[in-house]
């Protein structure tokens, strides 16, 4: 059984066709993956509940060993195939490189290639593919959670992103496989998150960006649904991690404790560190307790200290914010709202300093991990349909459901009444007879199971394509409403590419009191709508099995069959065909069932003599000989 | 003639319609699909239409309209997870025969 989610009124999509988006966080040292589901927007866990996935891939000579927290965990052992950060050298040329890359863990292979190659176990691997592959793992994770194929994604990029880097992150997401709907601005990611794109006035949002391991604040103005970066300031070496790196140097000086080149320690002093650092975002003061060899260290980190700790970190980061607004030609007074997004920005100081820099609240109720992912979910969701974006676009919706007659007299609709247009919805469907060259489509309009209860709206005919046997031919039917309303029906045949179209304006001379009246009548008829189609179904059924039995015993009934035999399937045939003209579905389905029983035998032999046709000729051995080398 | 949500659907729709804000409750419906297939349908309903019935479960509106009712009478709307994924189910008696993964179905 299927696990559905909950879609907006009148955005159901067919089965097998839902429009699966999500939003993916391609970060420097962790990624995340979000999607709305039944309308709330989540940060997707893996099996674990871990909605963070670290940005790192180790190599083997295989490919992936490792991916995301089990490669960060195994780094230590294989510094050099396990590539992190691979984000700052992203859309980079190697002479971009060689003087940022200092004190990054990469051996650069040396070729003549402008793009720069990371020297792995597994070969040479550019940025590109590297980040594919964690855009593949991330894809898997959506994949899985929501049951299908992603239709879109939306990706986001830091918002001083070049053209070279955009267009590098979007190769790797078509190398992992993926669609992106758009590259998103980080920033413009964590206002959507929070509503801000739906502003009734234009506004000013500033977006402070605190992660593990760089900073950047940026500057957005949205005008008429619009966002526009005006500018954008940080550093690419600031961030948590230098937080932790304060708080062990402090406990250092304060036990005289000698680190030197001991990489365990360091490790574990950072850890600890880690620790107290989150307690102190809700607690007065921590404990710093380690116990490493014969070192021990116990020793209580009050707020108060760890703020001083942290002030220099706060004050450089109000510099580059200082930065942005002269750029931007904008005063502190004039931005209508502070974002705060990454991690670092639970710490109380940082919210507090930023807050009395703006003179404003700060929008903080989102987690700020999570908030970019989760304003790239919330686009791409818009993207791949699934929202009546109302806000952004004056939208009509289709009074009455538009469909396509089907054999026997069936309405199959394609667009449902209430969707909002512009429109387009596609549907395949196929031929009825052996050798069909060609297909007359029908568009009709209205609620009722049965063609003659509908409104016709016109006809075509698709012609010319290859005979082929009944159900093996694939026509794929498009049905597209524009903003005007204006429909369009087009068919093409997959194999031959022959293809027709017509033009309608579907609500032309129907006024409100009839587009009333035709729903009301479905409703009324239900009833008998569902038993006549499922008659005309039966009928229909009927009519196929007759034909193809027809078909068949014209060929070789006599060959297969003796005269006893015969007579039996001659007279359920005859039965099927009496009980069709009948207004009973049951009757007709029996009388099928029946003919199915008696016909067994035929089939059967049928396919033992055309398997012994195909063998014909050739023994055992011969096909032995065949295969083997000579 | 009724349609029931267990309790662990009837909290994710609470859930879900507290999140988007507004909505009279769930529609469900359903719509014919493929050759001879229905598929179900479940949005958040904003409106009534003529003719629509309502039931009330474990305080959610579930919203229908008659034709539809025809086909999920006796429904009972679950909600499940299956590894990482998770969502809706309907326990529909009126199902003969379903696609392979139960997205389609004829009665």
């Amino acid at each position: 059984m299927a696990l559905l989610q909950i879609s907006e009124p009148g955005q159901s999509t067919a089965p097998h066709q839902h429009r699966l988006a999500a939003g993916i966080d391609l970060g420097t040292t962790n990624s995340l993956v979000a999607t709305i589901k039944s309308g709330l927007a989540s940060v997707l866990p893996d099996d674990q509940g871990e909605v963070i996935f670290p940005s790192v891939v180790r190599y083997g000579k295989d490919g992936v060993a490792a991916i995301g927290k089990a490669a960060r965990d195994q780094a230590s052992e294989d510094p050099y195939n396990t590539i992190s950060s691979v984000k700052r050298l992203i859309g980079l040329s190697a002479e971009d490189i060689t003087e940022s890359s200092a004190g990054m863990m990469f051996k650069l292979e040396k070729t003549d290639s402008s793009v720069p190659r990371i020297a792995t176990d597994a070969g040479a691997k550019t940025a590109i593919e590297v980040s594919a592959d964690i855009l593949r793992a991330l894809r898997t994770r959506a994949e899985l959670s929501l049951g299908g194929e992603l239709t879109g994604v939306v990706v986001t990029v830091p918002a001083y992103f070049d053209d070279t880097q955009r267009q590098a992150t979007k190769d790797a997401a078509k190398l992992a496989g993926l669609n992106v709907y758009r590259l998103v601005n980080e920033p413009t990611a964590a206002a959507i998150a929070y509503g801000l794109d739906r502003a009734d006035a234009d506004s000013t949002i500033a977006v402070y960006d605190l992660g593990g391991g760089t900073f950047d604040i940026s500057i957005l103005k949205l005008e008429k649904g619009v966002f526009e970066v005006l500018s954008t300031a940080g550093d690419t070496a600031l961030g948590g991690d230098d937080i932790d790196n304060a708080i062990v140097d402090w406990v250092v000086a304060q036990h005289g404790v000698e680190v030197g080149g001991n990489a365990g320690l360091q490790r574990t002093l950072l850890d600890q560190a880690r620790v107290v650092k989150h307690a102190l975002s809700t607690n007065d003061q921590a404990q710093f307790s380690i116990q490493h060899g014969e070192l021990s260290i116990n020793s209580t980190v009050s707020l108060e200290t760890f703020n001083s700790l942290v002030a220099e970190l706060i004050q450089n980061t109000l510099k580059s914010c200082r930065n942005a607004l002269r750029q931007a030609k904008l005063k502190k007074n004039q931005i209508d709202n502070v974002v705060m997004v990454g991690g670092s920005t639970r710490v109380p100081a940082v919210r507090a300093a930023v807050s009395e820099f703006f003179e404003r609240e700060v929008l903080t109720d989102i987690n700020p991990d999570e908030v970019v992912a989760i304003g790239a979910a919330l686009q791409a969701d818009v993207l791949a349909g699934n929202k009546p974006d109302s806000d952004m676009l004056l939208l009509d919706v289709i009074p009455l459901s538009l469909g396509i007659e089907t054999h026997g007299g069936l309405v199959e609709q394609i667009i449902p009444r209430n969707t909002t247009i512009p429109a387009a919805r596609a549907q395949e469907f196929t031929t009825y007879k052996d050798g069909q060259t060609a297909m007359a489509l029908h568009v009709v309009q209205g609620e009722r199971d049965l063609v003659r209860d509908c409104r016709s709206l016109g006809r075509f005919e698709l012609r010319g394509f290859n005979p082929v046997v009944a159900g093996q031919a694939r026509i794929q039917v498009t049905f597209q409403v524009d903003a005007d309303g204006l429909l369009t029906v087009s068919a093409v045949e997959r194999d031959s590419g022959v293809q027709a179209e017509v033009q309608i304006k579907p609500s032309y001379g129907l006024r409100d009191s009839e587009i009333e009246s035709m729903i009301r009548d479905s409703m009324t008829n239900a009833q008998q709508d569902v038993a006549a189609r499922m008659l005309q179904e039966q009928r229909v059924e009927a009519e196929r099995a007759v034909e193809a039995l027809d078909a068949a015993m014209a060929k070789d009934a006599d060959e297969f069959l003796d005269e006893n035999e015969k007579q039996k399937i001659v007279d359920a045939r005859e039965a099927v065909v009496q009980s069709s003209t009948a207004t009973d579905a049951d009757s007709i389905k029996s009388a099928l069932r029946v003919l199915e029983k008696v016909s067994e035998v035929y089939v059967s032999r049928r396919m033992n003599a055309s398997i012994g046709e195909a063998m014909k000729g050739k023994t055992i051995d011969s096909y032995e000989k065949q295969d083997s080398p000579t | 003639m009724a349609i029931t949500l267990t309790d662990a659907a009837a909290d994710r729709v609470k859930t879900f319609l507290d999140n988007r804000g507004k909505g009279l409750g769930l529609r469900l419906a359903v719509r014919t699909t493929g050759c001879s297939g229905m598929a179900y349908v479940i949005e958040f309903a904003d409106e009534l239409d003529e003719g629509d019935v309502v039931f009330e479960d474990n305080s959610i509106k579930v919203i229908i309209d008659p034709k539809s009712l025809v086909y999920l009478d006796g429904t009972e709307l679950d909600f499940g997870k299956e590894g990482l994924n998770e969502g809706f189910k309907f326990n529909n008696p009126n199902v003969k025969d379903e696609c392979g993964c139960g997205e389609s179905f004829t009665v």
